[in-house]
């Protein structure tokens, strides 16, 4: 699975942390960081992470 | 034998339900029907990109799931009426669509003031065309704004016209703090004094009696007579569920649709309601029926909602962990859980209300929500309370 985060839109809410802590983090300055390619397993928190974004910035690709 | 569900409402919450109805199993038709000409939308930038001017629909747009791409949608549409016993809704151009499961979403509208003056200058924001016909009049030059509200909505405007070098901006509440419903006293008096410093001016204790001026608005009177000179007024003054079209049907419609804890409405297995619409049971606080107009609570709802309507079973108990946010000027509030409950307890847990600081709302010496204003540091923070405020067995409240 290839996961893009537009970086332009993310404002460092977090929310995608909560649901896909595996795929996402925010480092010590509070920004955040993402795996672009987890495992196929991870699919529904990573969808779960799209839908909870407040900017709608993660777009799961194939 | 063409079963089909139909979805009253094409916001977040009836997009976010068929993508979930499709994730519950759900292949027969889904029929979405919205008032608005646009396909669903991000409503948050609204107050703050949109009127600045920085965010394009295109960059508000939901990328609907590969699943919904065989829905049906029609837009530009209401639905007018509901005959729960047959199975029908009517849509107002007489088109009359049956349905096998209906989704109630069709969301709130903005509340207006109800006094007596001319209507021409006075805007709401709930919808791109309202955001986009208020962001042409807050930028006319020498505009004067009043903002009638000092809720997230209108604290968030005011924010949003200053930033664009709008000169005057009043924002009129009868309460003496803005925010202060939600917030209370703590939070109300620090953020009071942030808008201030960055030029917001405030008429609290002060409501609304009426307007000025002859074919459009001059200005707006208040309760004690005085007048604000204003060309542009923003009504903030909260929202009015959209359910005149369920009516005769028996569902208690008092505020919003009363649902039971799996969001079905009026006990029927075919009806389920979703978004903030909705007035459903939070199994994690006092069982009370709420409507919760939050961002997250479309897609919440939808994921339970579709599961009730599919599986055609209690999909378990519903308790969603509330949470919002709200831009402001250059700082952030975050809030986790129902600090509303706990106004009456309300602790510093880090920081200070002069910088940077995490508030802690108690009810019966246990926290039931934490709201974090300011930067990333007190942000985490929140972040590790909602872990605790996610594990606390239910709430049970006498009030």
């Amino acid at each position: 699975m290839k996961v893009v985060v537009d970086m332009n839109k993310c404002q460092d809410h977090g929310q995608c942390v909560f649901a896909a802590p595996d795929v996402f983090s925010l480092d010590d300055a509070g920004h955040l960081a993402y795996v672009s390619d987890p495992d196929d397993a991870l699919r529904d928190e990573v969808e779960e992470a799209a839908d909870v974004c407040p900017l709608q910035a993660i777009r799961i690709e194939a | 034998m063409n079963a089909r569900i139909v979805v009253a409402g094409a916001s977040m919450a009836g997009l976010r339900a068929a993508e979930q109805l499709r994730a519950a199993g759900w292949s027969g038709a889904i029929t979405l029907v919205g008032d608005e000409p646009h396909l669903p939308y991000n409503r948050p930038p609204l107050s703050k990109e949109v009127l600045a001017g920085k965010a394009p629909f295109e960059s508000l747009a939901f990328r609907p799931r590969a699943s919904v791409s065989d829905v049906e949608w029609r837009l530009g549409r209401t639905v007018v009426a509901a005959g729960l016993d047959e199975r029908t809704v009517r849509l107002d151009d007489g088109t009359e669509l049956s349905y096998d499961g209906l989704v109630v979403a069709t969301g709130m509208r903005p509340r207006r003031l109800n006094c007596p003056g001319p209507k021409a200058g006075r805007h709401t924001v709930r919808t791109l065309d309202d955001a986009q016909g208020l962001r042409e009049a807050l930028t006319r030059p020498g505009a004067r704004v009043v903002v009638v509200g000092a809720g997230f909505i209108g604290c968030e405007v005011a924010a949003t016209a200053v930033g664009l070098g709008v000169a005057e901006v009043t924002v009129v509440d009868p309460l003496p703090l803005p925010m202060a419903g939600p917030l209370g006293e703590l939070l109300g008096r620090a953020l009071l004094k942030r808008h201030e410093e960055r030029g917001v001016r405030f008429a609290l204790g002060a409501g609304v009696a009426g307007f000025t001026g002859g074919d459009r608005v001059t200005g707006v009177v208040l309760s004690d007579g005085s007048v604000l000179p204003a060309d542009v007024v923003v009504e903030s003054v909260g929202s009015v569920a959209n359910t005149e079209w369920l009516e005769g049907n028996g569902l208690d419609l008092t505020d919003g649709v009363l649902t039971d804890a799996c969001l079905r409405a009026g006990g029927r297995p075919d009806v389920v309601a979703v978004g903030d619409v909705a007035r459903f049971p939070n199994a994690r606080y006092d069982g009370v029926p709420r409507r919760v107009e939050h961002w997250c609570i479309p897609t919440d709802t939808a994921k339970h909602a579709a599961k009730t309507l599919v599986a055609d079973a209690a999909p378990g108990p519903f308790a969603p962990l509330p949470s919002f946010w709200s831009d402001q000027h250059d700082f952030r509030l975050q809030s986790f859980g129902a600090p509303v409950l706990g106004r009456q307890d309300v602790r510093v847990l880090d920081g200070d209300p002069e910088g940077d600081v995490l508030v802690g709302y108690h009810h019966d010496d246990r926290l039931v929500g934490v709201v974090a204003l300011g930067g990333q540091a007190v942000a985490a923070s929140a972040a590790r309370y909602r872990a605790e405020l996610l594990k606390q067995p239910a709430l049970t409240m006498t009030v």
